[in-house]
């Protein structure tokens, strides 16, 4: 059975799964990067 | 019900699919319902606009909390029957349903709506939404599964982080005002309507008998083949209660500080700077928590694949034990020393919450992992009452001044997490004799032969 289910998307799949990833990662990262922004007041 | 575009049947991954297209669409509900911890933004907004005290703007949100647990625990063996895709599918529905109802109510002038459509409706999505990936994940990552629900659940940490400034800009736009706020409400409704969708529309179960690549093919005998215990017998097992108290304890213990970690910071360190200052260092304290929270979901619950999750769980809870003494004996004063403790504490805290589904695919299987799990986080809606309860109701009451305050709050967090601690130490593995039959094992919830064998037992 794990010849029929890879482990790394390609073709068609490799282009879906970069656009799932962004579609989490643009806004998570946002995210982030707007909570970093104030832990220099800490100090 | 074969066939239907909800159905387990209907997404069954096709030859070529990746495993690595799963966390995304696990991911994309996560971030969505973890939303509810930024409702502090839209409780300002709503008291400042609807002229609300604290208490009824909280309402939503803690009414939100406990539908949380109640649907997790009620919802998670229809979970497992239907498939992700249709736990997805309801979770967004609801959710977004959720801030619709309450944008209708803003605008109609009717708060109760709020209450009903973020707080029950709403918490409904919380629920399913939370259990919705988590017994697909382990099953596509059999051989990393605390690293597969990290991901996951640091999701729904960092839900906040996405919420927060999101909801901060729609309030400055749209204006505090009642039709502001309808507004901020409708946006977010819809925004999180498609954002979450990726959810259900992506998600994919393996086929049954799949295994990762590399990993060796299942045994076929029976003694070989690991635990499959059912959701029925799980819940009378010691080894749920256990956990069941690691948890509840460790979310407790995190709660802590969480809860009043703004106040926590201006005792601690009020004395040695100015006030405007302090104001922007405890804001910042309270933000490096939730990172904390967050990247600890998904750090130590990826190591646990690593050290093994009794291991890990020994690290949340004695180390974090002994943390609490430390801010307590050498806190005050010391920042270094402080931000370290707390923000191990903290990252304790979230992981709890993401190992703890690898842990119960180690006692109990993926059989019905999905199911046991909604049970499981009964304990997470009791440490949301407890740990607020002991945090507020013993600082409010002390008459000490500064970090003092603290210490026998801190003393009983120590202690619920050393009980927490020898509870971990009673899990012993179930014996095999509480494992399901090879026949149940062959079918698996929402599969056809389980569908037949049901109906059959109804017959």
């Amino acid at each position: 059975m794990t010849d029929r289910t890879t482990s790394a998307p390609t073709g068609g799949r490799l282009v879906l799964a970069v656009v799932a990833w962004l579609w989490v990662l643009i806004p998570f990262v946002y995210g982030v990067y707007s909570l970093v922004l104030k832990v220099p007041a800490l100090f | 019900m074969a066939g239907g575009f909800f159905d387990r049947s209907s997404i069954v991954a096709p030859p070529g699919w990746s495993r690595w297209l799963v966390p995304p669409a696990a991911l994309a509900v996560h971030l969505g319902i973890g939303q509810a911890y930024a409702w502090s933004v839209l409780k300002t907004g709503l008291g400042q606009g609807l002229q609300l005290s604290g208490t009824a703007t909280a309402l939503p949100f803690q009414l939100a909390i406990v539908m949380l647990g109640l649907s997790a625990a009620v919802f998670g063996t229809q979970v497992e029957r239907r498939g992700p895709r249709w736990a997805m599918a309801v979770a967004t529905a609801c959710f977004a349903a959720g801030f619709l109802i309450s944008a209708a109510g803003i605008a109609m002038g009717q708060y109760w709506l709020v209450i009903v459509g973020y707080g029950a409706v709403g918490g409904i999505g919380l629920g399913i939404g939370y259990i919705s990936p988590v017994s697909t994940l382990i099953k596509w990552f059999v051989d990393r599964p605390g690293m597969a629900t990290g991901i996951a659940i640091m999701g729904f940490g960092g839900g906040a982080l996405i919420a927060s400034p999101v909801e901060t800009a729609l309030l400055s736009a749209f204006g505090r005002t009642p039709g502001g706020l309808a507004s901020t409400f409708l946006v977010l409704g819809i925004a999180y309507a498609i954002f979450m969708s990726l959810g259900w529309l992506l998600i994919r179960v393996p086929p049954e008998g799949w295994r990762p690549p590399g990993a060796a093919a299942e045994s076929e005998d029976p003694a070989q083949r690991g635990p499959a215990v059912s959701v029925s017998k799980a819940v009378r097992l010691p080894q749920f209660w256990f956990l069941w108290i690691v948890l509840c304890f460790n979310v407790t213990a995190g709660i802590g500080i969480l809860e009043r970690a703004d106040g926590i910071f201006r005792d601690f360190f009020g004395s040695t700077t100015t006030a405007q200052q302090l104001a922007g260092a405890a804001a910042a304290f309270v933000a490096i928590l939730s990172l904390a929270n967050m990247l600890g979901r998904f750090v130590w619950s990826s190591t646990s694949d690593l050290v093994g999750r009794k291991n890990i769980y020994r690290m949340y809870l004695g180390l974090g034990a002994l943390l609490y003494l430390v801010i307590l004996t050498l806190g005050e004063g010391n920042k270094v020393i402080f931000l370290i403790a707390s923000l191990l504490i903290l990252s304790f805290y979230g992981a709890g919450f993401a190992t703890v589904p690898a842990y119960l695919k180690d006692l109990f299987g993926t059989y019905q992992v999905g199911a046991i799990h909604g049970r499981l986080l009964t304990a997470w809606s009791a440490a949301g009452v407890l740990g607020p309860l002991i945090v507020n109701a013993i600082v409010d009451a002390s008459d000490a001044e500064g970090p003092a305050r603290y210490t026998t709050s801190f003393i009983i967090m120590t202690a619920l997490l050393a009980i927490g601690f020898v509870a971990n130490e009673l899990i012993r593995p179930v014996d095999p004799k509480h494992y399901v039959s090879d026949a149940e094992r062959a079918a698996p919830e929402g599969s056809a032969a389980a569908e037949e064998r049901r109906q059959g037992a109804t017959r």
